[in-house]
């Protein structure tokens, strides 16, 4: 096993991809430093023709992806805070998302979306956002969301090999966050979700930074007896519903937790499905936390108090076991 | 050189002094720790902007950026109120709600700063197109920089400002770099100006360092927007001394040279400036210190306003979504 941050895993998963593929290029803006230093290194082993750093521009970054994908490419282009995806919108939604279907099947976009969402830093409501809910609702888009150095790893060799337009988000709090990785580069396969902690009393679904907050939770949970599953879907879309339901049949007890605005969450959509696919398992309603819905303030008490925390984890929880 | 009051003249240097500080005071606030978030600024620019809202009055409008101190200040703002807002507290301009990059007082004409880049020259385009519906003798000014000309935004709002001749003046910012990406790698022409061209509107490119040149230009071209003949480019050519946010060297990101940095410096608009002034007996060395003591005071005066004033209540995060509630 090797262990490295966040940030390196994902870089080393490019790297691995790049080195495979010569199909296989990046661009985005100050991707030779790369924000947090995820990229940083690579223009110096392949160069500014594979390595690209563009102008601010979004919708051309964007949509150049879905071009050169159309040409026989394999772009990773990065978006760097899902914020600035809505100036990429009519490329990742009605280009990107739609050619292959539309053309009847005739081509395939193998395009990898990196962007940065999260809040925590005081970058106030145009660089904290969770829009993942807004991708998901996209048929055609594949929406993966790691929460450790090795699912980052795995998963960004998958998202690079799949075929697809994959939206790959990165909390921007887990970039310094350090784990064990496999020794040898493999990929994670798209649509797997993980049981990070065993647990009979309650099933917690978690995505991104959430993920942590919830095995924090459940340490604290499991001092007063309770002990919760927690389950990273890692893939958003396509969801891996089996291993989430076959937990909640084991439990009979689900929170989710994110940290999108409630209203609206793709939690939304997955606590449907559990209402409509496994209402038999269930002995308590669905248990939903999300961000306060509102845009996210500067003022450091105003942030932490919008985000969901440990505590409303461990309240939900408690409610309903 | 045309006529201008001293009383301008002093007003312009007393700004441009006051950004100086404000943004030396930031930087150092910001390294102690003081200051959440990001900081992205100004030094070097401080012409740009009070070369151009020496032409303004309160009722005419600005859009800026990310990088917006300077603007903002040049606008008339209240500096214990912005300090307040960077410091995340009640009396900021924001309530606390914004920060730096979302500083807005409309009572003096800010209509807002923008952290997307790019953003503020739709926002601007339709603040002069407001102007023209509403039959006001108005103009806005949209700052935005080097990197913004390359988004898409900046080519549909001058196309539209063009065709409907509003009366918005487009004044780039151009400091060479846009976060760590050359300008010139990224601009297409050498000029930005130059783009002016392309919409049919007149376009200069001036030294961003030389406060009574981007007067002159920015007189010429808020002018021509007052008396409807539409929207012109000015292309101010500058150079920010510190990095795109403070803080980005302990990230590993160096992208300019020392040289280059120490060229730029030598190009200071303030002493600039403070020779014309003294060669017109408006300034001499005594009443500069004056000067620089009294502003230096009044960051202090501002900073300690900001640090003694309240945080928000965490409740206070549902007010304010919609108006007239949900």
């Amino acid at each position: 096993m090797r262990k490295m941050n966040f940030a390196q895993a994902i870089n080393e998963g490019i790297k691995n991809e790049m080195r495979r593929d010569p199909n296989v290029f990046l661009m985005g803006e100050d991707v030779k430093f790369g924000v947090f230093g995820v990229t940083a290194g690579l223009i110096d082993e392949f160069g500014e023709e594979r390595v690209r750093d563009t102008p601010i521009t979004e919708e051309a970054i964007a949509g150049g992806a879905v071009g050169a994908a159309a040409a026989g490419s394999r772009p990773i282009a990065e978006i760097m805070f899902i914020d600035f995806s809505t100036v990429a919108m009519d490329q990742i939604v009605n280009q990107a998302a739609k050619m292959r279907y539309m053309f009847g099947g005739k081509i395939k976009l193998p395009i990898t979306f990196r962007t940065m969402a999260g809040a925590g830093i005081s970058a106030a409501a145009q660089h904290s956002q969770s829009l993942e809910a807004w991708f998901t609702h996209v048929p055609g888009l594949k929406v993966v969301f790691p929460a450790t150095p090795k699912d980052a790893l795995g998963l960004i060799i998958s998202s690079i090999r799949d075929d697809n337009p994959v939206l790959f988000i990165e909390h921007k709090l887990l970039y310094a966050t350090e784990g064990e990785v496999p020794d040898e580069n493999e990929p994670i396969p798209l649509g797997v979700a993980d049981v990070k902690r065993p647990g009979k009393d309650v099933t917690i679904v978690a995505t991104g930074f959430m993920v942590h907050k919830a095995l924090q939770a459940s340490e604290e949970l499991s001092k007063e007896g309770v002990e919760a599953e927690v389950v990273d879907p890692r893939t958003l879309f396509p969801l891996d519903k089996e291993t989430i339901y076959n937990s909640i049949k084991k439990t009979h007890k689900v929170v989710l937790v994110t940290e999108e605005v409630k209203r609206g969450a793709w939690s939304g959509e997955l606590a449907a499905d559990i209402a409509e696919e496994v209402f038999d398992s269930l002995k308590a309603p669905v248990k939903r936390i999300g961000a306060l819905n509102t845009p996210i303030p500067f003022s450091a008490p105003l942030e932490k108090y919008v985000i969901p925390n440990e505590v409303d984890i461990i309240n939900a929880v408690k409610s309903i076991v | 050189m045309a006529e201008i009051s001293e009383e301008k003249l002093l007003w312009m240097y007393r700004r441009m002094v006051t950004i100086r500080n404000f943004e030396e005071k930031a930087s150092e606030l910001f390294y102690k720790g003081e200051l959440p978030g990001f900081v992205h600024l100004s030094l070097g620019q401080e012409a740009v902007p009070v070369g151009t809202c020496a032409n303004l009055t309160d009722q005419d409008h600005i859009t800026s950026t990310h990088r917006g101190h300077g603007d903002i200040i040049a606008k008339g703002a209240d500096v214990k109120r912005m300090f307040a807002e960077l410091y995340g507290r009640t009396t900021g301009y924001c309530k606390g709600f914004g920060g730096s990059m979302h500083i807005c007082d409309y009572s003096i004409g800010i209509i807002g700063a923008n952290g997307i880049v790019g953003a503020g020259l739709p926002i601007a385009t339709g603040s002069a197109l407001a102007q023209k519906v509403l039959g006001t003798n108005n103009v806005t000014i949209c700052f935005f920089g080097d990197g913004a000309s390359n988004q898409g935004t900046f080519h549909e709002s001058v196309n539209i400002a063009s065709i409907w001749k509003l009366p918005a003046v487009y004044v780039c910012e151009n400091n060479q770099y846009a976060v760590s990406t050359p300008a010139a790698y990224s601009v297409s022409v050498r000029d930005i100006s130059e783009r002016a061209k392309a919409y049919g509107i007149p376009g200069v490119t001036v030294d961003g360092c030389d406060v009574m040149a981007v007067y002159e230009a920015t007189k010429e071209a808020i002018g021509r927007a007052r008396r409807g003949e539409g929207p012109s480019l000015i292309e101010c050519k500058t150079y920010r001394w510190h990095g795109h946010f403070e803080g980005e060297e302990a990230l590993g990101w160096t992208y300019r040279s020392k040289e280059e940095i120490e060229e730029w410096k030598k190009k200071d608009p303030i002493p600039k400036f403070e020779n014309e002034l003294k060669s017109r007996n408006i300034l001499d060395d005594e009443k500069i210190k004056a000067i620089w003591d009294e502003i230096k005071n009044e960051i202090e005066e501002a900073v300690k306003f900001a640090k003694e004033s309240p945080l928000p209540e965490p409740e206070d995060v549902l007010k304010n979504i919609y108006a007239g509630g949900e």
